[in-house]
């Protein structure tokens, strides 16, 4: 009895995944914890939260087949579509970005929903199109990928929309687009830089600056990355010890618990966490891209690759941020930062690989 | 399609994207690496600097501030000492709009328009970011509704601090002196003397007076303490701490009683005193009439106080027993004799006949006697008593200004005397040499009469001559005047007596001293000058009148004290010692504008001296003695 009700729950769960996810979000909820001071759980029980839903959340997805899910690529991707527009016309600005949609009962972001319906999109164009796929098909893909890009870019939500591309742009990439024309891209890219460059936000030509010499701005825009790196530096192979960091507990590395908790745990837990970390992730990624080579439908396979490295960009782009090599974007680390939107997309996407590996054998070629 | 092509077309497809999957595999093993690099890098390799870089944000070094010496009177009592109060203090890089706050504040503390202006003040002097005091102490009930209103003024906080303080607001206050905030000069000569670092967190520094001089000794160690703080600067506890070494105790030679009788022996006069001890130099009381209340310096003196001390005609802040330069007048007879004695132009015994006046001889312009007609057969001894100008006028003469410039140099004429605080002057012992080099003339004979009556180019401050009469008083020891006579270790308590710094002895003929000392006392009894102010003592006074000009008169002209408006009229000078036999107090008094030495200088020393002597704790209110003549 108890085994059947066990294995009704757990039939779509892959055990490698969520073993090695939930060891990242204990994770999380220990450095959640000596961030907001180590001495009150409002944060760590907020998080519980977060995860409880997100993981339900991920439940529902992996036990829906991946041609349902195919499916509902349309209308999500559209739905996520009107929000943005919406969002443009009626969002409301916080911190001078119009991120937000008020539906009277919530608040959402759709951009982050952006996150899995675009690649859910694409993977479903090319799907259909797997007969014969010309260039054509990639130029469809890339407007449909740059349409919600350039929304959010104009929110602006850098951080988010590098993300969204970098969904989208797997897939077309694992689709097979052909390496002349990413060369061509790449060229292509690099010459545009001082254009893209007059069309950035200060704050983030700031940030991007600040990347480069730090010490150009200690208090203001560089004022993050040097306390990040301190913390980071002075942690040393072994660490501090947990709640023993001094730029962590006396409040020397700001947004400590979100997007730089990265250098709260690595002051904390030395390199010898931070291997722990990257191996974690590691484990995830090659599984994920296990899934994602045994898939059955093009689909499958370019939906688990493309959701994989996304995951991957997350985690790269954020320690690459707090460790100071890449410019300061708005991207939290995943399965650690405190925040319940960016885990639910995240769980939402590890959901759909798990229904893609639990399903393989159902799914006829 | 057929379903060959299809198939193939499938395998190409998987072909494709597992080609891709390991590119994005390596792109993602790369991509780690160099972030596991990155974390080494800085973890591993520059681990040490980041740890430096950690500790420093961390770990601020405050100083302990050492509390200031206290400063004693030779009995105990209090002249200076640290007060503890409550201070609302303002930051104005935090503060926004000062003016607008101290508008609402002072609604809920009492803030003068004075305060404002003091503060006005202090940040124009003050170009750093501190924090300035707006008032000083706050009462209970003040701070508290400070504290219940603080969230209203960002910038503003309320600090206990102690403050200097001087209990006897203008007693003395020449004396001790005053401290106050440092300002860039302090802050220049500190650093020249090496000192920054332990004047760190230190506000106030010595400006004039006993603390001034003694800077050092008041002062203290600054110590140490190590702080963590957290990213907003608050101290969230302390890992470790050098206790500073609070500035030792003074012991002052001054006699408060004493100070305080002399003080108000002056009325409403301006002038000075300085009382000394002749065995030791211990000065026992020095006064500079009018004074002003040191207090008003330490936090910075507000500019309408400023102009009133600064714009007096009185000039209260002028240390007139240090830096008054006046004419001796006849104080210095009893030593222009002793110099005729030691070097034989007199005998005891020869005696003039004075007919008032004293002709030398090629000048038309007679000199007079201050008494018209003479004063009749004059010998030594009598020329003091009477104080004869004209015995003078020929001694002068024979004796010639730069034998007389050799012979008072010894006593402290001409030089700074060297007492333990700054600001004294030199005074003027003239010589030919002296008039060569000043002026580049030749000394005319001439020149020396007026000299040998303490008038002419001869200056002398009151402390010179107090001092100079102690050498009378000492036999012809050196005197130096000393205003600190111990100094109590704060830590052990221990107190260290500093030496006396009496000179050598000048050697006089035993005889001679005598005579002039003798004559001294005469000069108190009948007959002589200062008989009145002498009366009914219970201790044998010396004494010796004086009388400085401040305008000069025409030959002939008859001095009228009544007419001469008060600013123009003479000075009185007073030198003495007593008792006689065994001295133990030598003094000076100028009282300017006093008119004859005998009538009101002579009293003041006389309550002086009977405050010391007598015990006569009060001596009844001043009486000025109206004498006819003077001397």
């Amino acid at each position: 009895m108890i085994n059947r009700a066990f294995h009704l729950v757990a039939r779509r769960i892959d055990a490698p995944l969520m073993v090695t996810i939930a060891l990242a979000a204990c994770l999380g909820l220990l450095v959640i914890y000596s961030a907001s001071g180590g001495h009150s759980f409002d944060r760590v029980l907020g998080q519980v939260r977060n995860l409880g839903i997100a993981l339900a959340a991920l439940w529902v997805v992996a036990n829906i087949p991946p041609q349902a899910i195919m499916r509902l690529a349309i209308p999500v991707y559209v739905g996520g579509l009107l929000l943005l527009i919406g969002v443009a016309l009626f969002g409301e600005i916080r911190n001078g970005a119009r991120r937000w949609l008020n539906l009277g009962f919530t608040t959402i972001q759709p951009s982050e929903i952006m996150k899995i319906a675009a690649p859910l999109m694409l993977a479903w164009y090319f799907h259909i199109h797997r007969e014969a796929l010309r260039f054509r098909h990639f130029a469809v893909a890339a407007v449909l990928l740059a349409i919600p890009v350039g929304l959010i870019v104009r929110q602006p939500d850098l951080g988010t929309a590098i993300l969204v591309f970098a969904s989208g742009f797997f897939v077309i990439f694992l689709a097979g687009l052909s390496w002349k024309v990413i060369g061509a891209l790449a060229v292509g890219g690099a010459a545009s830089l001082p254009l893209v460059w007059g069309l950035l936000h200060d704050y983030q030509r700031r940030r991007v600056l600040t990347l480069l010499d730090p010490q150009q701005d200690p208090l203001g825009a560089g004022y993050h990355i040097i306390q990040s790196t301190i913390a980071i530096g002075s942690g040393g192979i072994l660490g501090k010890g947990w709640l023993e960091g001094t730029q962590s507990q006396l409040d020397f590395i700001p947004e400590r618990s979100t997007d730089f908790i990265l250098a709260v745990f690595a002051e904390e837990f030395g390199l010898v966490g931070v291997l722990l970390l990257v191996t974690l992730y590691l484990t995830i990624v090659s599984r994920g891209l296990y899934i994602a080579a045994k898939a059955s439908t093009p689909f499958g396979r370019l939906t688990a690759g493309a959701l994989t490295l996304t995951f991957f960009t997350y985690a790269f782009v954020n320690m690459g941020m707090v460790s100071g090599i890449l410019p300061v974007v708005g991207v939290p680390l995943p399965l650690m930062s405190y925040g319940g939107t960016a885990l639910l997309s995240i769980m939402m996407g590890f959901g759909i690989l798990m229904s893609i590996w639990t399903h393989r054998h159902l799914v006829s070629s | 399609m057929s379903i060959g092509q299809s198939l193939r077309d499938q395998r190409r497809e998987l072909a494709t994207f597992e080609s891709r999957l390991a590119v994005a595999g390596l792109v993602i093993l790369a991509a780690f690496a160099l972030l596991v690099a990155r974390f080494v890098w800085l973890q591993v390799i520059q681990k040490s600097h980041y740890h430096t870089l950690a500790e420093a944000n961390r770990i601020s070094i405050v100083p302990a501030v050492p509390n200031r010496g206290v400063i004693l009177d030779r009995h105990g009592e209090v002249l200076a000492s640290n007060e503890s109060a409550y201070t609302l203090e303002v930051t104005p890089a935090e503060a926004g709009n000062v003016e607008r706050s101290l508008e609402e504040l002072s609604q809920i503390i009492d803030i003068t328009p004075r305060d404002r202006r003091r503060l006005k003040r202090l940040q124009e002097e003050t170009r750093n970011l501190g924090s300035l005091p707006v008032r000083t102490r706050l009462s209970e009930v003040e701070v508290a509704r400070f504290a219940a209103n603080r969230y209203r003024f960002p910038g503003f906080d309320v600090k206990a601090r102690l403050f200097r303080s001087y209990p006897q607001g203008e007693v003395a206050s020449h004396a001790v002196g005053y401290i106050g905030r440092i300002n860039e000069a302090d802050l220049k000569r500190i650093e020249a003397e090496g000192q920054a670092a332990d004047y760190k967190g230190t506000l106030h520094i010595g400006k004039l007076g006993i603390e001034g001089a003694y800077e050092q000794d008041l002062h203290g160690t600054t110590g140490s303490e190590r702080v963590e703080t957290d990213a907003g600067g608050r101290a969230i506890r302390s890992l470790s701490r050098e206790a500073p070494q609070p500035g030792n105790d003074l012991i002052v030679t001054l006699d408060l009683g004493l100070q305080r009788a002399a003080e108000e022996a002056f009325g409403e006069y301006r002038g000075a005193l300085v009382a000394i001890e002749p065995k030791t130099g211990d000065v026992l009381a020095l006064v500079s009439k009018p004074g002003f209340d040191p207090n008003l310096f330490v936090d910075g003196i507000d500019p309408q106080s400023w102009d009133q001390l600064n714009n007096s005609p009185d000039k209260p802040l002028n240390n007139r027993a240090l830096r008054g330069q006046y004419p001796p007048g006849s104080t210095i007879k009893p030593f222009v004799a002793l110099a005729a004695l030691s070097a034989g132009k007199r005998t005891p015994e020869f005696t003039i006949a004075d007919p008032g006046v004293w002709s030398l001889p090629g000048v038309e312009r007679p000199f007079r006697d201050w008494k018209q007609g003479g004063h009749g057969m004059v010998n030594l001894q009598r020329s003091i008593v009477v104080s004869c100008d004209t015995y003078y006028y020929g001694l002068a003469n024979e004796l010639g200004v730069d034998a007389i410039h050799r012979f008072m140099t010894p006593f402290g004429f001409g030089a700074q005397t060297g007492i333990d605080i700054d600001g004294e002057l030199p005074g003027l012992q003239p010589s030919s040499e002296w008039k060569w080099r000043r002026f580049k003339q030749r000394w005319y004979a001439g020149d020396t009469i007026s000299v040998g009556i303490g008038q002419g180019y001869w200056l002398a401050t009151p402390l010179q001559l107090a001092a100079a009469t102690a050498v009378l008083a000492n036999d012809g020891r050196v005197v130096k005047p000393r205003l600190v006579r111990a100094v109590r270790d704060s830590r052990t308590r221990e107190i260290r007596e500093l030496p006396v710094r009496n000179g050598p002895t000048l050697a006089f003929r035993p005889e001679h001293l005598a005579l002039v000392k003798a004559a001294m006392v005469d000069v108190m009894r009948p007959g002589g000058t200062a008989a009145r102010a002498a009366e009914g003592a219970a201790y044998q006074m010396a004494g010796k009148t004086g009388t400085a000009q401040v305008i000069g008169m025409k030959a002939g002209e008859k001095y009228d004290e009544k007419r001469v408006k008060e600013r123009h009229r003479d000075h009185a000078l007073f030198i003495a010692f007593a008792p006689a036999e065994n001295p133990k107090i030598a003094l000076a008094v100028l009282a300017e504008n006093g008119g004859g030495g005998s009538g009101t200088a002579a009293p003041i020393a006389r309550r002086v001296l009977d405050y010391y002597l007598a015990g006569r704790r009060n001596a009844g209110a001043f009486v000025e003695i109206a004498e006819p003549g003077g001397d």
